[in-house]
């Protein structure tokens, strides 16, 4: 079987994040909860996702740490993701694409809430 | 769900439940040789005993604490089963769970592939500890990455920095593309 798998471009990526990385430290540590179970995956939680990893990358912020929320017990919410930011746990549901682009515009990168969409807020 | 690959992701999950650290994702897709699309997902999970693997196709079984129907493997099966294929589970407690499904490719009711870059895309934005393996599989062609190496390429950058995943969508793409060798698979 031709094994097919060049690494080379990715050293080149590599160098190119570890660059932008030192440009821009010194930004507020934010984390965001995104939730994977059957009923987000469902509901378009992956692509959800990936606006949101696009969005980051469009805007250069990478202060950010994004991790599994595991389900949240908020099946009807789905999908629900959370933002960790300024002492605050903000949970956001139904969340769909578009709506994460501005997510991470407003309140991950600005700390500007957007209250219409939160259905959760709780101090860290 | 509307494509093999969501379904995938949500298999890959449970793997990530049951505490794996190791996760290997086969995909096959063979049109020239035989008429088959399968996917196998291998962890080292904590796995599960025979009467929990007899009862997993139950329709009412799951360990969740936040919900009583666990729905995702017996739907698919069911799914599987429709197509000329089937679904095999072989678990060991302490040692970790194998899950394969398989369908006639060209069958009419065959739910697509979809996107299976952006299902692998996930386990490195979300789930960069686990080492995760994947093989993918076009006729005669294969292509195989794993976290390990990935990690080894990008040193101190973390894998789930943006612009990392990012590129490596593009990498995963290119590498997909190539293995279709410019024909359509689904
Ligand atoms: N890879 C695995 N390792 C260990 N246990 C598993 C694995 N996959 C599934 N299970 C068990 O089977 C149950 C049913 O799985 P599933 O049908 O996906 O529903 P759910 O994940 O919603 O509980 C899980 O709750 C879990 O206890
Ligand atoms: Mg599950």
């Amino acid at each position: 079987m031709a094994k097919i798998n060049s690494l080379d471009e990715l050293r080149k990526l590599r160098d190119q994040a570890k660059e932008s990385m030192t440009a821009r430290s010194g930004e507020a540590k934010v984390r965001i909860r995104a939730s994977m179970g059957t009923v987000g995956i469902a509901g378009g939680a992956r692509e959800v996702l990936k606006a949101i990893i696009d969005e980051l990358e469009k805007r250069n912020f990478h202060e950010v740490e994004i991790i599994e929320g595991g389900s949240m017990g908020l099946d009807k919410e789905e999908p629900v993701i959370v933002v960790e930011r300024d002492g605050f746990q903000t949970t956001y549901g139904k969340v769909q694409p578009e709506m994460a682009r501005q997510i991470v515009a407003q309140h991950v990168i600005n700390g500007q809430i957007i209250s219409e969409w939160v259905i959760a807020r709780n101090k860290q | 769900m509307k494509e093999l690959s969501l379904n995938i992701l949500d298999i890959l999950e449970n793997s990530i439940h049951a505490g794996a650290t190791r996760i290997h994702l086969t995909l096959q897709e063979y049109l020239e040789t035989k008429d088959f699309l399968g996917f196998r997902i291998e962890d080292n999970g904590k796995g599960m005993d025979q009467a929990m693997v007899d009862s997993l196709f139950d329709p009412f079984t799951t360990t969740s604490t936040t919900k009583t129907v666990g729905l995702g493997l017996p739907l698919l099966k069911q799914e599987a089963e429709m197509c000329n294929g089937g679904c095999e589970l072989e678990s060991q407690p302490g040692v970790g769970t194998k899950v394969s499904f398989w369908f006639q490719h060209t069958h009419i009711d065959r739910p697509p592939l979809g996107d299976i870059v952006s299902t692998v895309i996930m386990m490195y934005a979300i789930h960069s500890g686990v080492e995760f393996i994947f093989t993918h599989e076009v006729d005669n062609n294969s292509f195989e990455v794993s976290t390990s190496e990935l990690k080894e390429v990008f040193q101190d950058v973390p894998i789930n920095n943006p612009k990392i995943l990012q590129g490596l969508e593009t990498f995963l793409l290119e590498n997909k593309n190539q293995l279709y060798g410019g024909k359509h698979y689904g």
